[in-house]
């Protein structure tokens, strides 16, 4: 039997995001698996956007905090499929979300195989806001400070947030 | 090896090549993905595929970082410049795919020896060497011109990719699927400005038709294939430019329609220009921006 000194998923799951640190990687659904292969400790994320700039400190930090815990050999490996959706976001992360000001992704958009239909109109997104609860909310930019975000404003209580947006 | 701190850890990751990745220490973005080729694929034709797809992000990401400090307003500059990031985010994507594959070769020189296969690519070839599109590297132009070329250019990356997600190469496929959501949003979003400029003030309608005169012309050798391309098409790995056109024109004409500009005449068909690596001068610039430190301090680190 090998000495183990700690649980590496348990170490893993610890980890939290660089961009949103009241989060873990493992509530943004960015930690896909973690795993022992012939004594290597085998780590799967993957990235929220194509161009996501903080993957590489979440892989500097997820192998600073294993090898921290005891596992000297550690591989973190990228996985690209499937894409990751917010609606792996756990429920955790959800109310993690909402306590940190900023309003949690609805249900992503339905993923279908043929082309993807023009949308015109104004995002049909909506969202609570995260301060004082109203429902009574404006999208200021469909683009915020990083990529995974958009910015809105409460018509009650005049705050303006950010919102996780759906994909 | 126990870092002491996140930040050891981040430059001693890697090997001695870690600094590079556009300076920021980090990891190569294919980094434990398999990257075998499936059977009966050429790897040249898919590395040199992998440009053409990596070339059009990269240069149209440079073109929309050069909105930065002049956009119009400060939600649109973030807008380009997180639009600029997903596009680069794809091109280091396919770049490396391209670099997996042996696409480099012999033409590594002793200068990029030691940095990693994205970066040699993407600052150590010439402007001849790149296989974009015309569309993406032609100059930005005012605001409403860069709006309908970012609405003609993620219509057809778009269309592509979403056909390129059955793609045999299972890595092309995984970067299709995760693209097509990001080039969903930078498409609605570009459709969405044509149409308040067109249908806007007398001034922004006229400098929408201008835009879409001077872009118009710059889809003639977008939906011919290469020799490349048709021979991945035949294998399963690539998409038939020619089978996206009818949809790339209905979008087109649904969005200008609606926008009140006049839809010109469609472009006559031409041979790839960039495809084949024939630019034109705006590329060459464009490079000497986007390559200038790399070539002068390829030692750099930061």
């Amino acid at each position: 039997m090998s000495a183990v000194i700690a649980d590496p998923r348990a170490v893993a799951e610890t980890v939290t995001d660089p961009e949103l640190p009241a989060l873990t990687l493992a509530d943004l659904g960015v930690l896909r698996d973690v795993r022992v292969h012939d004594g290597t400790v085998v780590v799967d994320i993957t990235p929220t956007y194509s161009g996501c700039p903080a993957m590489g400190v979440m892989r500097a930090d997820l192998l600073h905090a294993l090898h921290s815990a005891g596992f000297d050999d550690v591989e973190v490996r990228t996985v690209l499929s499937p894409a990751w959706s917010t609606d792996w976001i756990s429920d955790d992360g959800r109310r993690k979300l909402a306590e940190a000001g900023i309003a949690p992704p609805g249900p992503a958009p339905e993923r279908t195989a043929g082309p993807v239909p023009l949308q015109l109109g104004p995002p049909r997104r909506t969202a609570s806001c995260p301060l004082c609860g109203s429902a009574d909310t404006e999208q200021i930019s469909e683009f915020g400070a990083t990529a995974c975000k958009a910015l809105r404003r409460c018509r009650s209580c005049r705050e303006p947030f950010e919102h996780v947006k759906e994909i | 090896m126990h870092e002491e701190t996140v930040y050891d850890a981040l430059t001693n990751a890697h090997d001695d090549a870690g600094h590079w990745a556009f300076g920021t220490g980090f990891d190569e973005p294919l980094a434990g993905v398999d990257t075998t080729v499936p059977d009966g694929v050429d790897p040249a034709d898919l590395g040199v595929y992998c440009l053409m797809l990596g070339d059009d992000a990269l240069v149209l990401a440079q073109r929309l970082t050069q909105w930065m400090t002049n956009a119009p307003e400060l939600e649109e500059e973030v807008a380009l410049g997180n639009t600029g990031l997903d596009l680069l985010g794809q091109a280091r994507l396919l770049l490396a795919r391209a670099g997996s594959v042996g696409v480099l070769g012999r033409s590594r020189s002793l200068a990029t020896a030691s940095i990693p296969d994205e970066d040699a690519l993407a600052y150590f070839r010439d402007a001849d060497e790149f296989r974009n599109t015309g569309l993406v590297e032609a100059e930005n132009g005012d605001f409403a011109r860069t709006m309908v070329r970012l609405l003609v250019a993620s219509t057809v990356r778009l269309a592509v990719f979403a056909r390129l997600r059955e793609s045999r190469d299972p890595v092309l496929a995984a970067i299709a699927a995760k693209g097509v959501h990001e080039l969903a949003y930078h498409r609605d979003h570009a459709a969405r400005w044509v149409l308040r400029l067109g249908d806007g003030t007398p001034e922004s309608h006229r400098r929408a038709q201008d835009g879409v005169a001077a872009v118009w012309p710059l889809m003639a050798d977008l939906f011919t294939a290469t020799d490349v391309e048709a021979r991945l098409v035949a294998a399963g790995v690539a998409v038939d430019p020619a089978a996206v056109r009818d949809e790339v024109r209905e979008v087109l004409t649904t969005v200008l329609e609606r926008a009140t500009l006049t839809v010109p005449p469609w472009p006559d068909d031409v041979a790839p220009r960039g495809r084949e690596g024939r630019h034109g001068e705006e590329l060459t610039a464009l490079l000497a921006t986007l390559q200038g430190l790399a070539r002068q301090h390829p030692a750099a680190t930061w």
